[in-house]
C-alpha cells in the first residue's frame, strides 16, 4: 500500500505559524514561465508510435477519473456512467478498465453500487466544490457524508481565497482537516483551480502547501473555470512531486483535470510524467486524467490500432 | 454538345461589408448605386449606417490583443500572404481600377502592381519599425532604459477618395504592420476595389476583425467613428477640409491620435513610403530597471 | 535524497514507458549520387576533375559525390559573381526584396526535405533540424527581404552601397542556417557571393543552389564551391573579392586576417567561444538545468556559443548537479533521424578525434568525469553527453573549446567571483546569467565581455538580433540591423 502522509506529516516545523510557512513556501525555487511552458512544449514534440501508442492509450485508460459533475445528474446517469467505467468497451474486452469514476457526494452511493465487483474506485469532489466557499463544518460534513456512502477518495478543493490573500495556515489547516476526516481508507486529493492561482510560482508553492498538508494526490483543477489543466501546469506539479519525494521519501500522485479530450493530449501528458516524475508515477495510484469526453477518444484510438482503421463516434458509447 | 444559342448571362457579384472576419450586408438594408467614371452601373455597395460603424469598433476592439500579440515575424509573414494572394487576383483588381478610375487597363494595372508591392514592402516592416524607432537609451544612472513602440489600438482609416485602391492599401497596410486593428471607410465613389479587399483578406490569414471595411457615405459613418470612445485613431486621408475639421474636433473628446490629410496627387501613392503612417499609430513605451552594482560593497572589478 | 522512493505498487503497467522508434522518412529527400560546383547558375565539374565523398555521421554512409572546387574554379567563381554584380547592385531594392521573400518562401515550402537533407549529412537529430534549423533559415531570408528596400532606415546613411563580390566560408555545424546568416543579408544589401560550405556538410548549400533557380535569382548572384580549407583559403584571397565572412574556428580565423592584411577587403569574422553559464542561488532552478542542457547539449555541444563552462553557486552546486544528472540521464541518443532523438552524431571521424582527446585531458588533469548510462550505436561517430566536476580554471578543459558534448562545471561564491571567472578566458562570444533578481542580470550582463548574453535562456537565436563575439570570438556582427553594416560601404 502507498504511503499515507497523514500518521507523520512531512516537513512539520514549517507549519507552525502563517509566518513560517509563508517564509517556507517562498523559499521555494522560483518558475520561469517562458522556460517552464517551452519545456512542456518540447516534451509535447515527442513523437509516441505503434507498441508505444498501445501501451499508452490502455495507460490512460486504466487513470482516467471518468467524471460527471453537473447539476442535472442522475441516478440514471451515474449508473450509465460506471458500467461504462467498468467496461469501457463493450466490443472489446480487452480493454482496461478506468481508475474511478467522479461524481458528487449524494451521487456516491450510486456509483458504488453500479461498479461493485470491479477495480474501479468511486471518487468524490467534496468540501463545497467547485467554489468551495463554505465554512469548514459544511466542507467537512460534505466529505463525511461522501466517505459514508463509500467513497474511496476525496477531491477537496482549497481556499482559494485565503491562498491569495496569503493566509496559507487557514489552507493547511483545512486540509488537514479534511484528510482527516477522509479517514484511513479514502485517499485524498486536493484541488488547487491553478486557473484562479494565476501564476506559476503560486501552483509551486501550492503543490507543496498541499504535500505537506497529507494530500495523497495534487489536482490541477475542477474543470469549472476557463484554464484547467495545461501541459506547463502539470509538468510543474511532476516536478514538485519529483522533488516532495527525493526530501521526504513520500510519494505523491497528480491528476490533471479539464481539457483533455484527445489521445493525443493524453499521451503528451503520460511523456511529461514519464521524463519528469519518472516510471514509479506511470501507474494509476500515481496518476489520473480527470475527464468525460476523453475516454472515448482513446477507445477510437484503440480501435483504429486494433483494426487498422479509423473509427467514428457511433462505435463508442455515448456516456 | 450542343452548340450555345443564346448569350451566356454571367453571375452579377453581391458586394458586402467586411466586418469582423464575415461578409454582411448593411444591418440599415440600404444600398447605393456605384457607377463607373462614365456614370454605367457598376453594381449596389451596402450603405452602412452608424450601427454598422458600431459593429465594426466591437470586431476591431475584439481582434486587437491577438493582433498586437501576434509576433511581429508572423504579422510579416501574413502581410506578405496578402501580397501573394493579390496576385493571383490581379486581374480582377485591375477591372475594378480601370473601372472605378476611369483607367486604361495599364494604368490600372500599374496602380495594382504598386499595391501588390505595398503589401510587400509593409510586410518587411513589421519586424523592422521597432528597429528603427526604439532602442536603449542610456540614462545617467545605474538604470537599463529601453524605449519601444506599441500599437496604438483600434484605428479609423477613412480611404483616400480617388484612389480607390493603390491610396488605399497605402494607408491601411501601415495601419494594420504594426498591430493596429482597423476600420476603413472605402471610399465613397469607387467603394468596389476596397470591398474585394476585404474577400483577399479573408483569404490570407489575416484574423477576422483585423480590418473591418465599411462603404456608404463618408459623411455619415465616419463622425459617430471619430468620436466612438473605444476608438484610439483616426487617419482623416479621405476627408475633406471641412470635414476633416469636424472630425478632428470630435475626435478630441477622447484625444484621439489624428493623421491630418495631406494635399496630394495619385501620382503620390506610387512614390515610396517612409515611416510617417506607421509611427502616426504608435506609442512609445519606457521600461527602467535598475542595474546597480554586483555586490553590497559595489564591485571592485 | 532523503530516503528511498516509496515502492509503486505492482500492475499491468509495471513495464516501462518505451518509445517505439519513430523514424522520419528519408523519401521526402533525393540525392543524387554526384553534385558539381554550382557557378554563374549552372551546375559544373571542377577545373581539374577533383572530386571528394560527404558521409552521413550517424552510419558512415557515403551520400554523394562532390565536386571540388580549386583555384580555377574560385577564379570562375568570383567573375560570375563581378559580372552579376552590376545588374544586381542597379536593381530597386524592392525587386531584389522580391527574389529573397521568393527563397524564404520556397525554403518554408521544402522545409522537411531540406530538415532530413541536414539531418543526413550533419548527423544532428532531426528534431532540430525540423524546429531549430529549417525555420531560423527562413525567417532568415524573410526578414532581410525586408531591408533590401529600406535600406536608407537602417541608420548607415541615406544611400548605403553594397560592397561588391562577398567570398564567404562557412561551418558544418549549422550548415544552412550559416549558409542563411551569410547570403540573406550579403544579396539584401546588393552584394554578390560566392559561398564555400565545409566539406563534411556541402549537400544543404548546393540544394540551396536548386532554391535559387527556382527562385529564379540571376545567374552569378549565388555561386556554390564546395571544398576543403585550401578552397576558402583561395577565396579569401581571391584580389576581386571585396568582403569576406568567415564563420569557423578562431585559429582560421587569425589565418584570414593575415590573409587580408593590406588589402581593402571588409571583414567579418565569427569564431570560437568559451560561454559561461552562470547560475546564481535564487535561480529558477528546473528551468536553469533545462538550459545549461539546451546549452551544451544542442547540435552535440558543437555550437560556437554554447555554454560549455558551467559556473555555480556554490551554496546550490549539490542540488543543481543532482539535477542535472537525473536531467542527462533522460536524453535519447542515437538515430539522428528519430523524432525522439536528443542527441544525434558528432559530425566528422576528426571531430570526434578532437573532443576525444580534449576528454582525455580532462581526466588526466585530474577532473571528475561523469556520463549518464547509455548506449552509443556501433557504426558512426558519437560521444556520449559528458560532464566534468571538479574543474579548476587551469584545466584544460575549462580554457580550450571542446566543440562536443562536454560540460566543464566550475564553482563562485559571489557575482564578482563569477564575473571574474566568465571573463578569464580568450574567448567572448556567449555567456548566461539565471538569477530571479533583474537588477542582478542586468549588473552582471554589464560586467561580461561577451557578444551575446542570455538571461534564463540560453542559445536563442532569431534573425532581428545581432550575434557575435568579443575579443577572440571574432568581430562584426550578424543579424538585426546590425548585420547590414558587414555589407555595406558605410
Amino acid at each position: 500500500m502507498p504511503t499515507t502522509a497523514s500518521t507523520a506529516l512531512p516537513l512539520k516545523d514549517v507549519t507552525t505559524s502563517n509566518s513560517t510557512l509563508r517564509r517556507y513556501l517562498h523559499g521555494l525555487p522560483g518558475v520561469d514561465a517562458v522556460g517552464l511552458e517551452a519545456r512542456a512544449a518540447s516534451l509535447g514534440t515527442r513523437s509516441i508510435k505503434t507498441t508505444a501508442k498501445a501501451y499508452a492509450i490502455d495507460l490512460a485508460i486504466s487513470m482516467v477519473d471518468l467524471t460527471t459533475l453537473e447539476g442535472a445528474d442522475t441516478p440514471g446517469k451515474v449508473r450509465s456512467l460506471g458500467a461504462k467505467a467498468v467496461r469501457p468497451d463493450p466490443t472489446d474486452r480487452t480493454a482496461p478498465a478506468t481508475a474511478a469514476v467522479c461524481v458528487y457526494p449524494d451521487m456516491v452511493a450510486v456509483a458504488k453500487e453500479s461498479v461493485a465487483g470491479s477495480t474501479v474506485k468511486v471518487a468524490s469532489v467534496a468540501t463545497a466544490f467547485p467554489a468551495g466557499r463554505a465554512a469548514l463544518p459544511v466542507k467537512l460534513a460534505d466529505v463525511r457524508d461522501a466517505v459514508a456512502a463509500g467513497a474511496d477518495e476525496i477531491d477537496m478543493v482549497i481556499d482559494r481565497g485565503a491562498f491569495l490573500a496569503g493566509n496559507y495556515l487557514k489552507v493547511y489547516e483545512e486540509i488537514v482537516a479534511v484528510k482527516e476526516a477522509c479517514g484511513a481508507s479514502a485517499r485524498l486529493k486536493v484541488i488547487f483551480e491553478t486557473g484562479e492561482l494565476s501564476t506559476y510560482d503560486n501552483i509551486r508553492r501550492a503543490s507543496w502547501l498541499g504535500m505537506i498538508a497529507g494530500a495523497d494526490f495534487i489536482k490541477t483543477s475542477t474543470g469549472k473555470v476557463a484554464v484547467n489543466a495545461t501541459p506547463a501546469n502539470t509538468l510543474l506539479m511532476l516536478e514538485a512531486v519529483r522533488d516532495f519525494r527525493a526530501q521526504t521519501g513520500v510519494q505523491v500522485g497528480v491528476k490533471p483535470a479539464g481539457g483533455i479530450r484527445t489521445t493525443k493530449d493524453a499521451i503528451k501528458f503520460l511523456v511529461l510524467v514519464n521524463e519528469t516524475a519518472g516510471a514509479d508515477w506511470l501507474d494509476n495510484h500515481w496518476f489520473r486524467f480527470g475527464a468525460s469526453s476523453l475516454l472515448n477518444d482513446l477507445l477510437m484510438q484503440r480501435q483504429k490500432l486494433t483494426t487498422g482503421r479509423y473509427s467514428g463516434p457511433d462505435y463508442v458509447t455515448v456516456d | 454538345m450542343s452548340e450555345r444559342t443564346y448569350e451566356r448571362l454571367n453571375v452579377f457579384k453581391t458586394y458586402k461589408l467586411y466586418v469582423g472576419g464575415k461578409f454582411p450586408r448593411s444591418e440599415s438594408g440600404r444600398v447605393y448605386e456605384v457607377s463607373d467614371a462614365k456614370g454605367n452601373w457598376l453594381a449596389n455597395a451596402p450603405l452602412s449606417s452608424r450601427k454598422d460603424a458600431r459593429d465594426a469598433v466591437v470586431a476591431a476592439r475584439k481582434a486587437f490583443g491577438g493582433w498586437a500579440g501576434a509576433t511581429a515575424y508572423n504579422r510579416g509573414q501574413i502581410l506578405y500572404r496578402v501580397a501573394e494572394m493579390l496576385e493571383g487576383r490581379r486581374e480582377q483588381f485591375v477591372r475594378e481600377v480601370a473601372d472605378a478610375e476611369g483607367l486604361s487597363k495599364s494604368k490600372a494595372a500599374a496602380q495594382v502592381d504598386a499595391a501588390i508591392d505595398r503589401w510587400v514592402w509593409y510586410a518587411g516592416w513589421t519586424d523592422k519599425i521597432a528597429q528603427v524607432v526604439g532602442g536603449g537609451n542610456p540614462v545617467a544612472g545605474p538604470y537599463f532604459n529601453l524605449s519601444s513602440p506599441e500599437p496604438t489600438g483600434v484605428v479609423v482609416v477613412l480611404a483616400p477618395q480617388e484612389s480607390s485602391f493603390l491610396g488605399l492599401v497605402s494607408v491601411l497596410a501601415p495601419v494594420i504592420a504594426t498591430g493596429n486593428t482597423a476600420i476603413v471607410i472605402a471610399g465613397e465613389k469607387s467603394p468596389l476595389p476596397a470591398l474585394s479587399l476585404g474577400e483577399v483578406l479573408a483569404t490570407s490569414d489575416v484574423p477576422g476583425g483585423v480590418v473591418n471595411i465599411l462603404s456608404g457615405r463618408t459623411a455619415e459613418i465616419a463622425p459617430p467613428l471619430a468620436a466612438h470612445q473605444d476608438v484610439n485613431a483616426i487617419d482623416l486621408a479621405g476627408a475633406d477640409e471641412v470635414l476633416a475639421k469636424e472630425l478632428e474636433i470630435a475626435a478630441a473628446d477622447n484625444l484621439k491620435r489624428v493623421l491630418r490629410p495631406q494635399s496630394v496627387d495619385n501620382a503620390h501613392w506610387f512614390t515610396t513610403p517612409g515611416t510617417e503612417r506607421m509611427t502616426a499609430f504608435l506609442e512609445t513605451k519606457t521600461v527602467w530597471h535598475p542595474t546597480g552594482s554586483l555586490g553590497a560593497g559595489g564591485s571592485s572589478y | 535524497m532523503a530516503s528511498a522512493p516509496t515502492p509503486a505498487p505492482v500492475s499491468a503497467f509495471a513495464s516501462a514507458f518505451e518509445y517505439a522508434p519513430a523514424p522520419e522518412s528519408r523519401s521526402v529527400v533525393d540525392i543524387a549520387p554526384s553534385y558539381g560546383l554550382f557557378i554563374d547558375g549552372e551546375f559544373v565539374e571542377s577545373a581539374d576533375g577533383r572530386v571528394f565523398k560527404t558521409v552521413s555521421p550517424s552510419t558512415e554512409e557515403v551520400l554523394s559525390e562532390i565536386a571540388q572546387a580549386g583555384e580555377a574554379d574560385v577564379d570562375r567563381a568570383v567573375k560570375a559573381a563581378r559580372k552579376a554584380f552590376e545588374k544586381w547592385s542597379a536593381l530597386p531594392g524592392s525587386e531584389r526584396a522580391k527574389y529573397l521573400f521568393r527563397i524564404a518562401r520556397i525554403i518554408q515550402e521544402r522545409s522537411r526535405e531540406l530538415a532530413v537533407l541536414e539531418t543526413l549529412d550533419n548527423g544532428k537529430p532531426i528534431k532540430e533540424t525540423r524546429d531549430a534549423d529549417l525555420p531560423l533559415v527562413a525567417a532568415h531570408f524573410f526578414y532581410y527581404a525586408g531591408w533590401a528596400d529600406k535600406l536608407d532606415h537602417a541608420g548607415f546613411g541615406t544611400a548605403p552601397r553594397p560592397l561588391g563580390v562577398a567570398g564567404q566560408v562557412i561551418p558544418w555545424n549549422f550548415p544552412l542556417l550559416m549558409l542563411a546568416w551569410k547570403i540573406a543579408p550579403a544579396l539584401a544589401t546588393g552584394n554578390t557571393v560566392v559561398l564555400k560550405p565545409a566539406e563534411t556538410t556541402p549537400l544543404s548549400a548546393l540544394f540551396f543552389a536548386d532554391i535559387c533557380r527556382q527562385a529564379g535569382l540571376p545567374k552569378g548572384v549565388v555561386n556554390i564551391l564546395p571544398g576543403y580549407g585550401d578552397t576558402g583559403a583561395a577565396l579569401i584571397a581571391h584580389p576581386d573579392v571585396n568582403k569576406v565572412a568567415f564563420t569557423g574556428s578562431t585559429a582560421v580565423g587569425k589565418e584570414i586576417a593575415r590573409t587580408i592584411a593590406g588589402t581593402r577587403k571588409k571583414v567579418t569574422l565569427e569564431l570560437g567561444g568559451k560561454g559561461a553559464n552562470i547560475v546564481f542561488d535564487d535561480a529558477p532552478i528546473d528551468q536553469a538545468v533545462e538550459g545549461i542542457v539546451t546549452g551544451i547539449f544542442f547540435n552535440q555541444g558543437q555550437v560556437c556559443c554554447a555554454g560549455s563552462r558551467l559556473l555555480v553557486q556554490e551554496s546550490i552546486q549539490d542540488e543543481l548537479l543532482d539535477s542535472l544528472k537525473r536531467r542527462l540521464s533522460t536524453l535519447r541518443i542515437g538515430d539522428p533521424l528519430d523524432k525522439n532523438t536528443d542527441i544525434g552524431a558528432i559530425n566528422s571521424e576528426e571531430q570526434l578525434a578532437r573532443i576525444t582527446s580534449l576528454v582525455a585531458a580532462g581526466e588526466a588533469e585530474g577532473a571528475e568525469r561523469w556520463s549518464p548510462a547509455c548506449e552509443l550505436p556501433s557504426a558512426g561517430y558519437w560521444f556520449a553527453p559528458t560532464l566534468f566536476t571538479n574543474v579548476t580554471q587551469a584545466h584544460t578543459i575549462a580554457r580550450d573549446e571542446i566543440f562536443g558534448p562536454v560540460l566543464s562545471v566550475l564553482t563562485f561564491r559571489t557575482p564578482d567571483e563569477a564575473v571574474a571567472k566568465a571573463n578569464n578566458t580568450q574567448y567572448g562570444l556567449s555567456a548566461g546569467i539565471w538569477t530571479e533578481k533583474g537588477s542582478r542580470i542586468l549588473a552582471v550582463a554589464n560586467k561580461l565581455r561577451a557578444g551575446v548574453v542570455w538571461s534564463n535562456t540560453f542559445n536563442k537565436f532569431d534573425p532581428t538580433s545581432p550575434f557575435g563575439g568579443y575579443k577572440e570570438s571574432g568581430f562584426g556582427r550578424e543579424g538585426g540591423r546590425h548585420g547590414l553594416e558587414a555589407y555595406l560601404d558605410v
